[in-house]
């Protein structure tokens, strides 16, 4: 310690004087700052930051995968000259729906169920902190690696649409519109990860859960959503996608955000069905918090 | 302001000799707050509750619990589910209480539970470490929780793990660590925000008598050295007596007794002795009991005490007491299997009790099987 050292006589420079107990006088930022950090280091947590090499290695290697086909595509774009990028920016995500899954999978449980594993919640909670805080910080942090993991392709795609020349006004509305659409999908996921991972203190089922929540979700939804189609019933196919979150996503941004759905044949909802998605979206998100709310409320020490 | 006193120590001159510490603190203690912060508290209640009550559906956990806490250090005893830790997290203002009321450092527990957390510090009972975080990374984690700016929780935090004992393995993964440095490592999380009060439940807890001693030795130097008062529970009456300036006694939630240890410390000391048998003395304890009883000194067995029958009390007068002691037993060759100092006097508090027709049975029987 150089301060100490610094004190000490010449000739004296290896003793430590143990200058006894030392009061802090200094500031308490209290609650707002308490959740502030309770927010950071949860989100540097998500990507392994502050933490052992080895948490570092899945959170770090999705990330890549998510940005390495956004890569190749404007290398592509580049090189050929191409008029437009090969996937538009609100597609992307929905491509790369098993990344995300497996992220939501793999960090939900890390950020939640560590805490009530290891029953670190009674002394998060014996801190001014509250129940409220606790939910906001933990479920604002995983939203924003989320929106992290998803929109940094978005970012390597835009940079490299204006480098291969694309029109600037276009490439500029698609790529907010792409953000829009992935701030909706963080937000969506991450409360349901969430939700799944508070209720077990098992990493290991959380994981499970999360990702059979997410696959099995979709798997239904798209095979159901196939037959119809060949039923030729498709009128059917928009409504039974309010089914999983992924095509939740898709369907609202396909009726609000002019992405081209990847429903069966493309039978994306009409802006009418685009409201009900719209509203079981930020349902599903306002359930999320309700239901985190009230699994916390009853922690105490 | 955060006024380092290392800076104010510097203006003052430079220490000559490693004993100028216990001399510059109390200076630096006069030109920071602390003495303010040591005498505001001198003749304050720190806890006060009032016809405490919490019901749950099924069972009563406290039943109008009035009792007044001063600064110091305070044991909480009871049994187990005696109602210690539902206090606790009522008094963090965790836990609405039924009906009465309570306040921490004069704040209402039901309305300013933030401001009470704020000033107070918390080890739990049971194990809340993450394994796979350093010692020091979880303590400046917990110091920002509790309002510190970065650069104050890192420093506070290297000042705190050195003052409970941890120093190199600080940086390394608590997982590790043996039981004894996880305890330390909760300590230093409940003290690392220079708390006024801490809550400490059941520290002593899965500790070999060695860590027991050091961490009771610790607790004992958060009020002393640290000017921290300090709320200990345990179920073992024993150890707190040591201590403690003052002792709770709860049993089923309602108040059993209120004291403070000094009320009955003795000039002279009790010594309880415990000696082995050989074959030549089949009862090592009489022949010892004896033979002191020849030598003028008298001795009582404890009077039915659990281990009465292997145990010998006698007042010790001084230095030969000590010494007759041995020289009796090496003389009958026996083997001396413990001599140490015993304040019975909360032993005596139980006597007392159970004269007026309380069952303390439970908690007199630990008080004395642990005891020190």
């Amino acid at each position: 310690m150089a301060v100490e050292q610094s004190l000490t006589p010449r000739g004296e420079q290896t003793r430590i004087h143990d200058i006894g107990y030392r009061h802090y006088d200094g500031p308490r930022l209290g609650r707002a700052y308490a959740r502030r950090s309770l927010y950071s280091q949860s989100l540097r947590g998500s990507y392994g930051l502050g933490r052992s090499v080895k948490s570092k290695v899945l959170p770090m290697l999705l990330f890549v995968v998510m940005c390495v086909p956004a890569l190749i595509m404007v290398a592509v774009a580049v090189a050929t000259k191409a008029k437009a990028l090969p996937v538009d920016y609100t597609r992307y995500a929905v491509i790369m729906q098993a990344v995300i899954g497996l992220y939501v999978a793999s960090q939900g449980p890390q950020s939640v169920s560590r805490d009530l594993r290891f029953k670190t919640v009674p002394l998060y909670f014996s801190r001014p902190i509250e129940t409220v805080d606790y939910v906001r910080a933990k479920y604002a942090a995983l939203a924003s690696a989320l929106f992290v993991l998803t929109a940094a392709p978005l970012i390597v795609l835009y940079v490299g649409a204006l480098l291969a020349k694309l029109d600037f006004a276009d490439q500029t509305k698609g790529f907010g519109q792409g953000l829009v659409s992935v701030a909706l999908l963080s937000l969506l996921f991450a409360g349901i990860g969430l939700v799944i991972s508070s209720v077990t203190p098992r990493r290991g089922f959380g994981i499970a859960a999360v990702i059979a929540a997410l696959t099995i979700s979709y798997g239904a939804v798209s095979t159901v959503q196939a037959i119809a189609f060949e039923q030729s019933s498709s009128s059917a196919v928009p409504w039974l996608g309010l089914f999983s979150p992924i095509t939740l996503i898709d369907g609202v941004q396909t009726a609000f955000l002019g992405a081209t759905s990847a429903f069966p044949g493309g039978e994306g909802p009409s802006s009418g069905q685009g409201v009900v998605y719209l509203v079981v979206v930020l349902g599903l998100i306002a359930g999320s918090y309700g239901l985190l709310m009230r699994r916390y409320r009853k922690v105490g020490l | 302001m955060w006024i380092n006193p290392r800076r104010l120590f510097d203006f003052r001159g430079t220490p000559t000799g490693p004993y100028d510490w216990s001399l510059t603190r109390i200076q630096l203690r006069g030109l920071t707050t602390a003495v303010a912060y040591a005498t505001t508290f001198d003749n304050v209640t720190v806890i006060a509750t009032e016809s405490l009550s919490k019901r749950y559906p099924r069972v009563t956990a406290l039943d109008r619990l009035s009792v007044d806490v001063g600064p110091g250090v305070t044991g909480l005893v009871g049994a187990n589910g005696a109602g210690k830790s539902t206090l606790i997290k009522i008094l963090l203002g965790l836990s609405p209480a039924t009906e009465g009321r309570a306040e921490v450092l004069g704040l209402d527990v039901a309305t300013q539970g933030g401001a009470i957390r704020e000033r107070v510090g918390y080890m739990p009972e049971h194990d809340c470490l993450p394994p796979d975080v350093s010692a020091t990374e979880f303590v400046v984690h917990m110091a920002r929780m509790s309002g510190l700016p970065p650069a104050a929780a890192r420093e506070r935090t290297a000042d705190t793990l050195r003052h409970v004992g941890l120093y190199e393995e600080r940086y390394r993964p608590i997982g590790g660590y043996s039981t004894g440095m996880k305890q330390r490592v909760k300590l230093a999380q409940a003290l690392v925000h220079d708390p006024q009060l801490v809550f400490l439940d059941e520290p002593t807890n899965g500790l070999d008598p060695v860590g027991r001693d050091e961490m009771l030795g610790l607790i004992r130097r958060i009020h002393t050295e640290f000017g921290i008062s300090v709320l200990v529970t345990s179920h073992l009456l024993g150890e707190l007596e040591r201590t403690c300036d003052h002792v709770v006694v709860v049993d089923g939630g309602k108040l059993l007794r209120s004291s403070s240890t000094t009320d009955f410390t003795q000039t002279t000391t009790t010594l309880a002795i415990e000696v082995t048998d050989t074959d030549e003395h089949p009862d090592g304890t009489s022949a010892v009991r004896e033979a002191l009883h020849a030598r003028g000194v008298e001795t009582h067995d404890g009077s039915g005490l659990p281990g009465a029958g292997h145990i010998l009390l006698l007042t010790a007068e001084g230095e030969e007491t000590y010494d007759l002691v041995r020289d009796v037993v090496a003389d009958l060759g026996l083997g001396l299997i413990r001599m140490e100092q015993r304040r019975h006097h909360i032993a005596e508090v139980f006597r007392e009790e159970q004269t007026d027709g309380t069952d303390v049975q439970g908690v007199r029987k630990e008080a004395v099987g642990h005891g020190s």
